[in-house]
């Protein structure tokens, strides 16, 4: 997605630069296009300049580099991986286009035939492998009519770094105000090199008019490893966000220490709908990429509501949590979740609800499939404050275990300072039942046919709360990444 | 149709079929009764090719050899099994279940697939069969049904996939009289030259209504006894344990010891 930045599958030309002795700090070096690898202050006021950064933002994210350096990696998550050097990363190379290809005959055939499998149109794959076709320029006009139609009612979406330049106030007010810079090891890191991302303000009173989405993004091609994303919802309004898509992604980046902060104020709500398809890595898991994001809501306002969907079929490790901090009276959290690791995937993944204010409401429904060699832990917290009168939460983890190698885990931790507080928790794990794959291929349905809809079936509470394409799309996403995984 | 010649399986050492040899024509149907736990559900779990038994012996199935088919293919051969206790599937809707099992079938038989709105007519006439509410198709497979429902559920599969042989495992228990009147009628309306039926009950009130052209008794992994349908109303008068004495005291006068 983004340029090549890690120690595999970096250019030469990269690999040069990086190499070359660091002389004059990069402060005033305008000149370079590509940071050397590591990290250190200079870096960071390489970054922000070449991003035309004002000091505010330089400082906040020196503050979150400073504290960054006093922190270690977590090691409580139920996933194992090598050591992460972070000497070894380069932070900042200005974005490029994609490595053009003429025709999708080039393309990796692996790549083109999940493609298929998918049902992606011949356009889009040629869009997504970075074909040189008018369907391209076809996206940047469609892009842009979206843009007028939103600009009509007010709404402002653009990358992180044009809002930095174009609404500073509204970046300053509420960066950082959700999962402050500090909050924990990777939320810090991405703090102080985030390079970019989304930003989305929907005014007053106004219902977002579609569906807002990456992908009518224009340069959302290059955010990175280290992506941003900041959604403000004024008081009454209304907005659903798609992140991601089905296809197939593969990075040379492996680590993704993303940060997205949603803050809805009174009577606002908030739908943020994720599908996560990184590259896995190979059978042996090697290659798959690192997805470490800290998501996070502040329903700020009365009866404010945010709702968390995710679909997480990718990546070779999964560490993320998006939760809601319910500080309005009667406000609501939501978050559903499919997360699905087959080969050798390891997934750590669950809800934050923190209820303060009263009669707040947060419900979480987690369904987890493991094939293959697949580990799952559900981790979850909800944590119901004094102020919390009347607060109530429902949580629901499923487990699902396709053959002998797989497994899961629950972790939920409740804690409840308020006597009025009801939690409700209910949590299931099964085999993929021996019986119910017998009675589908005794009625003549074939056996990874059969899977495939036993697992549809499995998550379809969550799927429902997808936007309509996008849970048909994800269907589909499930019923390819479970190939093979049977027998 | 069907002919089973000295069956064995066994699971984990224990031996639950113990020799069976049966044989079925085309258009017959044959009960088999017994006593709890005597192997009649395995025979039934060993003829749809369930994973787990040890097996040995040969059955033949229209000059096919059964045992070495997949349990999809034996669908699609034409093998069906209502089950004694048919499992719940979770989010899957009835109907999309029931069409996409048949365009499986149709597909392993290169037939061509039906479309929503031809599968949905096809269900609407069988489910007058067997008195079913249209609400059932919309709900998740077998999610919540009662009992009963569930063997409702059952036949109605087998009149929309319309076998060749249809083995019944205990379809009648739970049921009660309007219902067990339902599905037996139900079953007869699919009685045809070309279809056979193995019908595994306890009841011989099942045979009142579905009428056999043969009764076998199993027993201990082994069909002991086999007979007209007047059989099973001398079962019932008498229980399996007579059946078992009469049956010992024949093989002793036959001069056979165990
Ligand atoms: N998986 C298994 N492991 C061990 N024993 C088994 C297994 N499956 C079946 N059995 C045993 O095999 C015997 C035959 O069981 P089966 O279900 O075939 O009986 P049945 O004749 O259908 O009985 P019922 O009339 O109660 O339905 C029983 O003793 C049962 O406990
Ligand atoms: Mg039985």
């Amino acid at each position: 997605m983004s340029a090549p930045t890690t120690s595999t599958g970096i250019s030469d030309e990269v690999r040069e630069l990086a190499n070359q002795e660091y002389q004059y700090g990069f402060v005033t070096d305008l000149e370079t296009d590509v940071a050397p690898r590591g990290l250190n202050e200079d870096i960071i006021r390489l970054i922000s300049s070449k991003k035309n950064e004002p000091d505010w933002l330089l400082e906040w994210r020196l503050r979150a580099y400073r504290h960054w350096t006093t922190l270690t990696a977590p090691t409580w998550q139920h996933v194992t991986y090598g050591p992460v050097d972070y000497q070894d990363i380069i932070y900042y190379a200005a974005p490029k286009p994609k490595k053009r290809v003429e025709s999708m005959d080039e393309v990796d055939p692996e790549l083109r035939e999940m493609f298929d499998k998918l049902g992606i149109s011949l356009g889009e794959q040629e869009r997504l492998s970075g074909v040189a076709v008018d369907a391209i320029v076809d996206s940047v006009s469609v892009a842009t009519t979206f843009k007028d139609k939103l600009a009509e009612v007010g709404v402002i979406f653009c990358s992180f770094s044009e809002a930095v330049q174009e609404h500073p106030d509204l970046v300053r007010q509420y960066l950082g105000s959700v999962v402050p810079y500090n909050d924990n090891f990777f939320a810090c890191l991405n703090a102080a090199v985030f390079t970019d991302g989304s930003f989305c303000y929907i005014p007053k009173g106004v219902r977002c008019p579609m569906e807002l989405s990456t992908y009518f993004r224009i340069n959302a091609a290059d955010t990175g490893q280290f992506e941003r994303t900041l959604i403000i919802a004024e008081e009454g309004a209304y907005v659903s966000y798609l992140e991601g898509c089905t296809a197939p992604v593969r990075d040379t980046n492996q680590l993704h220490a993303a940060v997205v902060e949603l803050v809805a104020l009174n009577d606002a709500q908030i739908k943020y709908s994720t599908v996560q398809n990184w590259y896995p890595g190979d059978a042996d898991g090697n290659g798959g990429v690192y997805n470490f994001v800290t998501k996070r809501g502040m329903a700020s306002g009365r009866n404010a509501k945010i709702s968390w969907t995710q679909v997480e079929t990718g990546s070779s490790i999964t560490w993320k949590y998006p939760g809601v901090v319910l500080k309005g009276d009667n406000s609501v959290g939501e978050f559903y979740s499919v997360a699905l690791t087959a080969r050798r995937q390891q997934a750590d993944t669950g809800s934050k609800m923190v209820h303060i204010g009263k009669n707040t409401k947060s419900t979480i429904i987690s369904k987890a499939i493991s094939a293959g060699h697949g580990q799952n832990t559900y981790r979850g917290l909800v944590d119901m404050r004094h102020s919390a009168v009347g607060a109530r939460n429902f949580t629901q983890c499923d487990s699902l275990l396709i053959g002998k190698d797989s497994g899961a885990h629950t972790l939920p931790y409740i804690e409840v300072k308020n006597q009025t507080g009801q939690v409700e928790h209910e949590a299931s794990t099964s085999k993929i039942g021996e019986e119910q794959l017998l009675y589908c291929r005794q009625r003549g349905i074939p056996e990874e046919e059969a899977v495939s809809m036993i697992v549809n079936g499995f998550c379809r509470e969550v799927f429902k709360m997808l936007p309509m394409e996008f849970a048909v799309e994800a269907q589909k996403l499930l019923t390819v990444s479970l190939e093979g995984s049977v027998g | 149709m069907l002919k089973i010649e000295e069956l064995h399986a066994s699971i984990e050492d224990k031996e639950i079929l113990r020799g069976v040899n049966l044989q079925l024509k085309p258009g017959e149907v044959h009960a088999i009764m017994g006593p709890n736990g005597s192997g009649k559900s395995t025979l039934a779990s060993v003829l749809i090719g369930r994973e787990g038994y040890l097996v040995s012996g040969s059955v033949t199935y229209e000059g096919q050899d059964l045992l070495t088919l997949s349990p999809e293919e034996r669908a699609a051969a034409g093998v069906f099994l209502a089950f004694q206790h048919p499992v719940e599937i979770p989010g899957v809707g009835n109907m999309y279940f029931m069409r996409t099992a048949l365009n499986s079938l149709r597909r392993q038989r290169g037939e061509e697939e039906l479309d929503p709105v031809d599968f949905l007519a096809l269900a609407q006439e069988k489910m007058k069969l067997v008195e079913m509410d249209q609400t059932f198709m919309n709900r998740s497979v077998n999610e919540g049904f009662s009992g009963g429902e569930k063997k409702r559920n059952e036949i109605l599969q087998m009149a929309i996939l319309e076998p060749k042989l249809a083995i019944l495992d205990e379809t009648d228990s739970g049921l009660d009289i309007d219902a067990l009147r339902v599905v037996a009628s139900g079953v007869n309306a699919l009685r045809s030259e070309g279809r056979s039926m193995l019908v595994i009950t306890h009841h011989q009130r099942l045979l009142d209504y579905i009428v056999p052209d043969q009764v076998h008794v199993m027993t201990a992994g082994r069909i002991v006894r086999s007979g007209g349908k007047d059989l099973a109303v001398e079962l019932e008068a008498h229980g399996y344990t007579g059946t078992q004495e009469a049956d010992a005291g024949r093989l002793s006068t036959a001069g056979i010891s165990r």
